[in-house]
């Protein structure tokens, strides 16, 4: 009896959390789609800050010779709106989309190591709050006798060394004080927590399909899902070596990136960028995946080219790992490496190509139904396209070390991730938006989100091409009134905030109708996938039966037939086999069982910040702390029995 | 857990052990960057001192052969346990742990010693891939005995530890086998050519 109880005390070191509402129930949830909805929310926290940091640079650029931010604080800002809208915004929302659908869309319970998602969140968060922080706790004192020796407000506290980190720029000579610190660690720890959302999806993918899913049945969001979970996975590591590098130049006294001591400031710039491109594959292809699903529903007509689109999303993966030197162009690398990546960027635009002409063959002859996800999925193709274009022509060694540095890369970069990759998130925000929360979203002020969207884009980034063509300099604060830039400056900022009221209708379109909006039944688009047998909102267990399936989009094949023709012709009894889908998965049939909350991913991750903080101000204190914190995550974490509860009647 | 209909092991492979297979295929990034980058640098020329100086490779390579016979110890872990032989496994697991801080404490006597001899971190480009390769892969040995001993320690207090348990041992053992492979690349790059 006593032998019992002291087992019993062993393995808990906390009471196993029980809330189901309130704010216990979020911060202990190892739920798929509750992670996904806090990784949505936070991350359009970031986006809206990152925004407002896009704002005041597009408010400084508006006019010549301006003085609404100083040189510093104009460092500070770009450096943290490229390094949020990466980190902070885009990535997280596109694991928001992996977190909510990825475990719906191949019929699982969940994913492969709940614990291990919701680890991943909130080292996500703990991160974002620690990258955040500098804004209080940082300093970045101006380089000695540099230029950029002013006063410094709270703005300037941020990182001012830019989102690529360039050594020896961003080294402790030249960006003096903590905030590159805070840079360099927050990218750690925010590195940590895509790298355990990787290990986590794959697996999923590999071990947890349904019945009948085989790989080539997966819907596409879902391979894209697997193509950057295997991104992540191995571009990941090489940032985090080069960042430990950082840290410990600045910090512990070696030289990896510093010439004076035998480093290589270029060392920096390949291992950035063999990161760095995979990465933007990581950013587009949740997109890529998003207008796949979008674009056949709303055209009512399969996918064109299923195994087209999924190998040419892989082998992007794959050659996306060998084209990192493009960036580098005006760098010391060789005329034969030059010419070597100028090939291989010409080449990665052919899968890429490849996935174009697949949409549109789509599109081509279906019964087009325009609205708001259908609309973003044709501006996404559109903007894309142009972004693409301009991706291409660095590809041209002697035209990229022209364009290298100018507003034309701006230009370039922002049409492929924020016409691609955002106008593709919110494509899927408005097609999902019905699942998520069982209400219909407004369609007419999301055709005019859409609208202001389209319009405020082009005119922010459009001028960026010829601006940049003209010779203006990117990550500068002033531009002189006699290099006649004035004008389309003033017209690209006000795109700017053309954007900014697109996006405030858009978080009155949300905010309201997943209120006030219409009850939105299951299958709102007449969809495909496996998501949409079940009701909406996801009940807490997902599928009240195993789904089973036996085609690609097989919900598609059980309501609709193919005739003569080969068109597309709805079943007798479609109608009632959908409601009779939504009444059982409402009612399940036996008891399901639900992996337990947990107390212990959030304990863990919050240990991390105080590790930074200890390397940070070498502080043994923040050491213990942060050693504690993790020591009783991880002792609990690996103690704590995996039983699960069970929802639904325990008997018939 | 894998009733009620929902397959969990499609590939075959059980999902934690696949998990760990993927971080391991990750961790060879990590230790790939570490290794190019000293490579690279080692190639160049610079002042000061070189590991050449201080080293002492008959220590090592004892160190290096006690941390291969881990594994052993390991294997012989894993066997106990498919035979349920809990006092066994409990034996090899401590035993496991032990040579890894044997190493590790051997570790830790070399990066003193050199230090002392002048090779320190900051000593010139080469002291530094030097310390962080070696001091990467040493905490990761040191993240290995943490969980062999948590391992134990479960098998010491509650009896029968089971391939099926939260903490299984199989993917621990995978991660402590890596670990050594790895310490073989490392102690030949960096020690022997």
């Amino acid at each position: 009896m006593i032998e019992q109880k002291r087992e019993k005390k062993f393995l808990t070191i906390f009471r196993r959390p029980s809330s189901e509402t309130g704010i216990w129930s979020w911060i202990t949830t190892v739920d798929h789609k509750k992670i996904g909805i806090m990784y949505g929310y936070a991350a359009f926290l970031f986006l809206l800050l990152g925004g407002l940091e896009a704002l005041f640079l597009r408010i400084q650029l508006s006019q010549p010779d301006n003085n609404f931010l100083s040189a510093a604080e104009y460092n500070a800002m770009f450096t943290m709106h490229g390094t949020t809208m990466v980190f902070l915004a885009i990535m997280p929302i596109s694991a928001a989309f992996f977190n909510y659908l990825l475990p719906l869309q191949i019929g699982a319970r969940d994913v492969a190591f709940p614990r291990l998602n919701a680890l991943s969140y909130w080292i996500w968060v703990f991160g974002g709050l620690f990258l955040y922080s500098t804004f209080i706790f940082g300093t970045a004192g101006a380089p000695q006798g540099g230029y950029l020796a002013e006063e410094i407000g709270w703005l300037g506290r941020a990182p001012n060394g830019g989102w690529f980190g360039y050594q020896p720029n961003a080294g402790f000579q030249y960006s003096p004080g903590t905030a590159m610190d805070y840079w360099a660690i927050g990218l750690q720890i925010l590195g940590i927590s895509s790298l355990v959302s990787a290990f986590n999806f794959i697996t999923t993918i590999l071990n947890m399909r349904a019945k009948g899913m085989r790989l080539m049945r997966m819907p596409v969001f879902t391979w894209m899902t697997f193509a950057v979970a295997f991104l992540l996975a191995f571009s990941l590591p090489i940032i985090a070596i080069a960042l430990f590098f950082v840290t410990f130049d600045r910090q512990f006294g070696t030289t990896f990136f510093l010439v004076e001591g035998g480093g290589d400031p270029v060392l920096w710039q390949h291992l950035f960028w063999l990161f760095g491109h995979p990465e933007v594959y990581i950013l587009i292809l949740p997109a890529f995946g998003i207008v796949s699903e979008v674009l056949p529903t709303f055209s009512r007509k399969p996918l064109f080219g299923y195994a087209a689109i999924v190998f040419a999303g892989f082998g992007i993966a794959f050659i996306g790992f060998g084209v990192w030197a493009h960036h580098m162009f005006a760098s010391s690398i060789s005329t034969v490496a030059q010419a070597g990546f100028g090939i291989s960027t010409m080449i990665i635009a052919v899968p890429t190509g490849v996935k174009i002409f697949n949409w549109l063959g789509t599109i081509w002859g279906g019964k087009l139904n325009l609205k708001t996800p259908m609309l973003f999925a044709l501006g996404f193709i559109a903007m894309f396209v142009i972004g693409g274009l301009s991706g291409v022509t660095h590809s041209i060694v002697p035209a990229d070390t022209q364009q290298t540095d100018t507003y034309y890369i701006v230009a370039h970069f922002h049409y492929v991730l924020f016409g691609g990759a955002m106008f593709g998130i919110f494509s899927g925000l408005y097609y999902w938006f019905p699942k998520l929360w069982g209400k219909m979203y407004n369609e007419r002020l999301g055709q005019l989100h859409f609208w202001f969207m389209l319009i405020g884009f082009n005119l922010t980034f459009g001028p960026m091409h010829w601006l940049g063509l003209q010779g203006q300099i990117r990550r500068t604060w002033v531009y002189a009134e006699e290099t006649n830039l004035g004008f389309w400056n003033l017209i690209s900022t006000i795109g700017a905030f053309i954007i900014a009221i697109s996006i405030l209708l858009f978080m009155i379109n949300w905010s309201y109708s997943k209120r006030k909006g219409p009850k939105a039944p299951m299958d709102p688009w007449d969809a495909r996938t496996l998501e949409w047998t079940i009701p909406s909102p996801t009940p807490t267990w997902n599928f009240s039966t195993p789904p089973e399936v036996h085609n690609l989009d097989d919900f598609w094949h059980k309501k609709y037939d193919e005739d003569n023709e080969g068109r597309a012709v709805r079943k007798e009894g479609a109608d009632e086999y959908v409601e009779e889908l939504e009444r059982d998965g409402l009612n399940p049939k036996s008891t399901i069982e639900l992996p337990n909350p947990s107390y212990f991913p959030f304990v863990l991750s919050s240990g991390l910040p105080f590790l930074g903080y200890a390397v940070i101000y070498k502080s043994l204190a923040f050491l213990g702390i942060g050693l504690i914190l993790l020591l009783i995550g991880g002792f609990g974490w690996a103690i704590e029995p995996l039983e699960e509860h069970i929802v639904g009647e325990e008997e018939e | 857990m894998s009733d009620h209909g929902y397959p969990h092991e499609i590939t075959g492979v059980e999902t934690r052990k696949l998990g760990m297979w993927v971080f391991l295929s990750t961790e060879i990034l990590f230790f790939g960057t570490l290794i190019t980058t000293y490579l690279i640098f080692k190639g160049r020329s610079f002042d000061g001192m070189r590991l050449e100086d201080v080293y002492d490779i008959p220590f090592t390579s004892v160190s290096s052969f006690v941390l291969l016979m881990s594994s052993l110890t390991m294997v012989l872990a894993h066997n106990a346990i498919e035979k349920s032989d809990q006092e066994r496994t409990n034996i090899w697991l401590l035993s496991t742990a032990l040579l890894g801080a044997v190493f590790l404490a051997g570790q830790i006597y070399e990066f003193t010693e050199f230090y002392h001899k002048g090779f320190t971190l900051d000593v010139n480009i080469y002291g530094s891939t030097f310390y962080v390769l070696t001091g990467f892969h040493g905490a990761h040995v040191f993240i290995g005995v943490v969980l062999l001993l948590i391992l134990w320690g479960i098998g010491v207090r509650q009896e029968g530890l089971s391939l099926e348990g939260g903490m299984n041992l199989e993917f621990i053992a995978l991660y402590w086998h890596f670990v050594d492979i790895v310490w073989i690349v490392l102690f030949t790059v960096v020690y022997l050519i």
